[in-house]
């Protein structure tokens, strides 16, 4: 598999990085891990005739604390990201999805910023980063701009990042203390999920006290459960009520249908996988 | 046969021996066909049909002949005296309907994948480049796709026709009766009779269509330059394709040298002479230039053949007590667009193997092919075999289930006991040897079979989210295809036997040429071992050479787990006439009696005495040739051909347990165990090898693998992402071991073991899974049992539904970022 002709630059700032996606415009494409770049290319699917690869940044690899925020930068690998104390600590949910996701191989390669960016709906990060409320942090012309998860994933494959700009890194509201699940279901371990479900879940005094829900595969873009969140928060720890609740884990969804299940069977399965994920994570907030 | 009396003491034969072929595999650093490069090589590459049956009307080559480093682009028209055919060499009924197929189509197309045009440039990706530019306008004809459908298709009701000027895509109708061929009695009789005081089972089950996926894609160079061309083919059958180039294209065979260096793989799927190998064979003639095409996966996943793609309508009638009276076998068998090399063939070589190892009193067969604009199929590990062991395994299952008992007691009422071989079954083949209840009762000791069995029970009586099931399959193939003279009664193009040539070399090192051609099973490890005992030398002194015509005159090559029992029998054959030739000189050196000489442990003695000679000592002096016994030739090399008198029957009973959540229908394997009755193991560490593969590619497809396409006939499982092949994380580490039941066919006592796992374990796991939701009404899943099918067993009729085939596949154009395309739902399997 051979990809056309393409030409490569290499900055090693953010400001080159820009000055060449200005310069080379619509022929350009960011590289980070190529996990997925890479197959469309040698798929010829896509043929930029710029590739500028992000690889020599090192202002945009590495995790850390901001005051209430941890922050990834965008260039960070997957297995980085999935082994790093501070994540574990303070938004477990990412670490418990990271550790799922594609084989060790690819989250070697493929980067945090980078599959966020490629915003595949099938991706296992979406869901956590709409659950934990995250912030995309996006470098441009005019500077940085920050955008919240509700407002980042816009469409299939496409995200609030514009053309000329690039996704530095992701700020992740500290969720210390709650329990996180991630459920996912594939049929072998290679594969993208046919529904995942990431839940992180704060317990008072038996109670569930705030809940974050994030549905991958489920739509055009990464969804938030956010029927199920509403019914939940206030609401006792318990079975019943999370069994009740994710009753509506389905409510707003619009999956695909393919090789892997149609759209009535993801509409079933997301209810059973919620309510799972749920009751995984408010067990890890110790209810 | 041999007059030598002594044998050497057994050494290798039975050693776990690491095979020495695999530092150089597994590393790379080898002649695979790609790492071939010749000086001034130009490189291929192919334009592809996108649509599955359309008229070709205008291919525009302008654009890529002037496209940089292009030195030419051929179409159909422009090879039409040289580019030969792609052969069918097994016309399984005299009016077999045929389509003629030229390796690049002149005016059709007849499935989406196929060759149009082919781009010859300096490097391959220039000719990549180029293969885009070229512009053919096509005009779409309705395609034949749904085998049921194409089947019923005639001129008069309008239905596609694959190849409208067949005027139908019915290719043969295949039959055996065991009344008709005197092996047994009337199906319809016992049908009838079960009807009225007995157990009719009528079902029907889908044998999806899958996709070889061997780890080297396919790859030929052609060097036209001096007197011989030579093709260098990442296949499983040099001999096979040297013939059919030459007989295609007019060449002399003479002139023709075909090498399958090391092959990464088949499976089956490089049991073929392919379009490509045809092309770069005429394109390397026209330009005189040495050329090379290696196809990408895509390539290799969408136009390499495919396998199975059956379905299977079956009757059985049983008494009340669970004897079964009769088998009435319905087959359509989807051919794609060609009737490819073995092609038809494949199902009927699963006609022999629906009585199994059960003693039904009567047996009918019929097989309908079919032809469609999908891509054409052949020989899938185990080929044919596959197909028959699922269906009568799946049925003992549900007979049982009928009957309220224990799978495996059905089965034993049922099976040839041991005292009973050998044993002519209803299908006309005489099983040499087995022992079922041996394989069964080991199996189910190591299984844990009653153990699981009451945790079956309690997961049940307590309604778990998580049920278990049991599934069962006691299977039988016949291996070492095959007697030359029972090919020839099935109408076969060419024989089955094997052959071998032992040369010893005057420094005493020993060179074997076998005509079986491996591709990765360890023939190299394993021949050795059996030349080094026969003839006492050291097993690093053994060289095996195989997969060149020039140096390997005349072989069958390797499929149908045929290597060892016939090729290996060869072997033995002609290792043993190398003795029988050092004898006489041995007794003239020895100066001693013929008589008096025996052999053993690499050397011979004259009985009664300390005196001995090597048998290298022996090489060296005939090669020097000073001082031989009048009359006798130097040189004691020696060949040998054979050709089997029977099949061989290697058997096993395989026990999986199945875990299914009801909630979702994931399932997910808890544990296998089966025990294989192969005859004689070589070298277990190889048949290990070959067992836990085998399990793997047929549990596969069980739960995984399904080549599919949508309406308008492009495969959509057309990457990895989408065709799902497991990886060591989606296996469990499987139980396995041996009972032994020597062939009486061969010297060896060996069987075949390549294709064992992949036959046996696809029912064993289906008959789990259902077996785990039995309760809940369920009495088949349609295979792959994905969670969506299982679930939907559960919780409505029938079983599972087809696969959606018109969604979008993971890789395709929205993936590479181009704007948003639809990902609707499209329709269902009929
Ligand atoms: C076999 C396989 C299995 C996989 N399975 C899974 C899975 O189970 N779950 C899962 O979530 N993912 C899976 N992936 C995808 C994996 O997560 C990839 O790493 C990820 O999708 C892309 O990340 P990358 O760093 O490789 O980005 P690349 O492939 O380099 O880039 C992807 C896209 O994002 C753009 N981009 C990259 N970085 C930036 C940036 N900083 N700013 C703006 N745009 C940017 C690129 O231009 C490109 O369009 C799998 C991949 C493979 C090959």
């Amino acid at each position: 598999m051979i990809p056309a002709q393409f030409d490569y630059v290499a900055p090693t700032t953010v400001e080159e990085a820009l000055a060449a996606l200005r310069q080379y415009g619509d022929d350009a494409k960011l590289l980070a891990g190529g996990q997925s770049l890479l197959p469309v290319l040698r798929m010829r699917l896509n043929a930029p005739e710029w590739i500028i690869d992000l690889g020599r940044i090192d202002s945009l690899r590495g995790v850390r604390e901001d005051g209430d925020a941890i922050v990834i930068g965008a260039m960070t690998p997957h297995s980085v990201v999935g082994s790093d104390p501070l994540v574990a600590q303070h938004a477990a949910l990412v670490t418990k999805a990271v550790a799922e996701l594609a084989d060790a191989q690819i989250r070697h390669r493929g980067t945090f910023g980078g599959a966020l960016a490629h915003a595949d709906p099938a991706g296992d990060l979406g869901g956590p980063v709409r659950a934990l409320d995250a912030e995309f942090v996006i470098a441009g012309a005019n500077g940085t701009r920050t955008v919240s998860a509700d407002d980042f994933f816009v469409d299939l494959f496409e995200t609030a990042i514009s053309e000329d700009e690039i996704l530095t890194e992701v700020r992740i509201p500290k969720h210390t203390g709650w329990g996180a699940h991630h459920e996912k279901m594939v049929r072998v371990a290679h594969q993208w999920p046919i529904c995942a479900v990431a839940a992180t879940a704060r317990v008072e005094g038996g109670t569930i006290a705030d809940i974050g829900i994030g549905l991958a595969n489920m739509g055009n873009t990464p969804l938030r459960a956010g029927g199920v969140e509403e019914a939940l928060r206030g609401q006792p720890a318990t079975e019943d009520s999370v069994r009740a609740a994710c009753a509506r884990a389905a409510e707003g969804t619009s999956p695909p249908s393919d090789l892997n299940g149609s759209a009535d069977y993801r509409n079933h399965v997301v209810q059973v996988m919620c309510r799972r994920a749920v009751m995984g994570a408010l067990e890890g907030a110790g209810a | 046969m041999t007059a030598v009396e002594a044998q050497p003491e057994v050494k290798e034969i039975g050693r776990d021996r690491r095979r020495k072929e695999d530092a150089r595999l597994i590393t790379g650093r080898t002649r695979w066909t790609d790492n071939i490069s010749l000086n001034g090589m130009l490189h291929l590459a192919m334009v592809r049909s996108p649509f599955a049956h359309a008229r070709i009307t205008t291919v525009d080559t302008r654009a890529a002949e002037e496209s940089p480093g292009v030195v030419g682009v051929f179409t159909g028209e422009d090879l039409a005296d040289t580019q030969g055919a792609c052969i069918n060499a097994w016309a399984i009924t005299t009016d077999q309907v045929t389509p003629a197929h030229t390796p690049l189509p002149i005016d059709r197309v007849a499935f989406a994948g196929e060759t149009v045009a082919v781009v010859v440039a300096r490097s391959a990706a220039e000719a990549r480049d180029a293969a885009e530019l070229v512009e053919v306008d096509y005009d779409e004809l309705p395609a034949a796709l749904d085998l049921k459908e194409a089947a019923e298709a005639t001129p008069e009701n309008g239905g596609a026709l694959a190849h409208p000027d067949l005027g139908t895509n019915k290719s043969a109708l295949w039959r055996f009766d065991s009344a008709e061929a005197g092996t047994g009695g009337n199906v319809d009789e016992a049908i009838a009779v079960a009807r009225t005081d007995g157990i009719v089972l009528e079902r029907e089950y889908r044998q999806q269509r899958l996709i070889p996926a061997f780890m080297e894609p396919r790859s030929v160079v052609v060097d036209p330059t001096g007197e011989q061309i030579t093709v260098w083919s990442a296949t499983q059958i040099p001999h096979i394709l040297r013939f059919a180039l030459a007989a295609t294209t007019g060449v002399p065979e003479s002139k023709i040298r075909v090498i399958a260096p090391d092959v990464g793989g088949g499976f089956g799927g490089k049991l073929q002479q392919t379009p490509e190998e045809m092309v770069a064979f005429a394109v390397a003639r026209r330009l005189g230039k040495p050329v090379k095409y290696t196809e990408t996966r895509s390539e290799s996943l969408l136009s390499a053949h495919h396998g199975r793609d059956q379905w299977q309508k079956l009757t059985l009638a049983a008494t009340k007590d669970g004897h079964v009276t009769g088998l009435k076998v319905e087959l359509l068998a989807d051919l794609g667009a060609y009737v490819a090399l073995v092609g038809g063939g494949v199902p009927v070589l699963g006609a022999f193997m629906f009585n199994a190892i059960y003693k039904f009193p009567a047996y009918q067969f019929s097989c309908q092919t079919v032809l469609t604009n999908k891509t054409w199929t052949d020989a899938y590990r185990g080929a044919g075999r596959p197909e028959a062991t699922y269906a009568v395994e799946r049925l003992m299952d549900e007979l049982a289930a009928e009957l309220g008992k224990d799978p495996l007691e059905v089965r034993e009422l049922n099976w040839i006991k041991h005292e009973e071989f050998p044993f002519t079954t209803v299908a006309g083949l005489e099983y040499d040897s087995g022992n079922y209840e041996a394989a069964t009762a080991r199996a189910k000791e190591l299984f844990g079979y009653d153990d699981l069995r009451a945790e079956q029970r309690r997961r049940r009586d307590a309604g778990d989210t998580v049920q278990l099931g049991i599934g069962v399959s006691t299977f039988t193939e016949m291996c070492g295809l095959a007697p030359s003279r029972v090919l020839g009664q099935l109408n076969y193009g060419a024989g089955g036997w094997e052959a071998a040539s032992v040369r010893m070399l005057p420094t005493g090192k020993v060179e074997v040429i076998t005509g079986a051609s491996a591709h990765g099973q360890g023939h190299e490890t394993a021949f050795s071992q059996i030349v080094a005992d026969r003839l006492g030398v050291p097993f690093e002194d053994v060289e095996i050479l195989h997969g060149d015509t020039q140096v390997v005159p005349r072989g069958m090559d390797t499929y149908g787990s045929r290597s060892l029992v016939v090729g290996g029998e060869a072997l033995v054959r002609a290792a043993d006439k190398v003795l029988e030739k050092a004898k006489p000189i041995a007794a003239h050196l020895l100066e001693a009696s013929v008589d008096d000489i025996e052999f053993s442990n690499g050397r011979f003695g004259v009985r009664g005495t300390d005196q001995g000679i090597a048998l290298t000592e022996i090489a060296t002096a005939s090669f020097a040739a000073h001082n031989l016994p009048d009359g006798v030739e130097p040189g004691i090399d020696a060949d040998a051909t054979y050709d089997p008198v029977n099949f061989n029957f290697p058997h096993g009973t395989h026990l999986c347990a199945m875990e299914v959540d009801t909630e979702t229908g994931e399932t997910r394997m808890r544990k296998y165990t089966c025990v294989d009755d192969i005859g004689v193991i070589i070298n277990p560490l190889i048949v290990s090898g070959q067992v836990h593969g085998g399990l793997v590619q047929g549990i596969a497809q069980a739960l995984w693998e399904e080549a599919v396409y949508d309406e308008a006939g492009t495969l959509v499982s057309g990457s990895f992402a989408d065709y799902l092949l497991p990886t060591a994380a989606d296996t469990i580490s499987f139980d396995i071991d041996h009972t032994t039941s020597p062939a009486t066919s061969n010297t060896l006592g060996t069987k075949g073991v390549g294709e064992a796992g992949t036959i046996a374990s696809t029912p064993a796991v289906v008959n789990a899974v259902v077996d785990a939701v039995r309760h809940l009404g369920v009495d088949d899943i349609r295979m792959p049992c994905t969670p969506e099918r299982v679930w939907n067993a559960i919780n409505r009729a029938g079983s599972g539904g087809g696969t959606v085939g018109a969604a979008a596949p993971h890789f395709d154009e929205s993936t590479g970022m181009s704007g948003n395309v639809d990902r609707t739902t499209g329709g269902n399997e009929a």
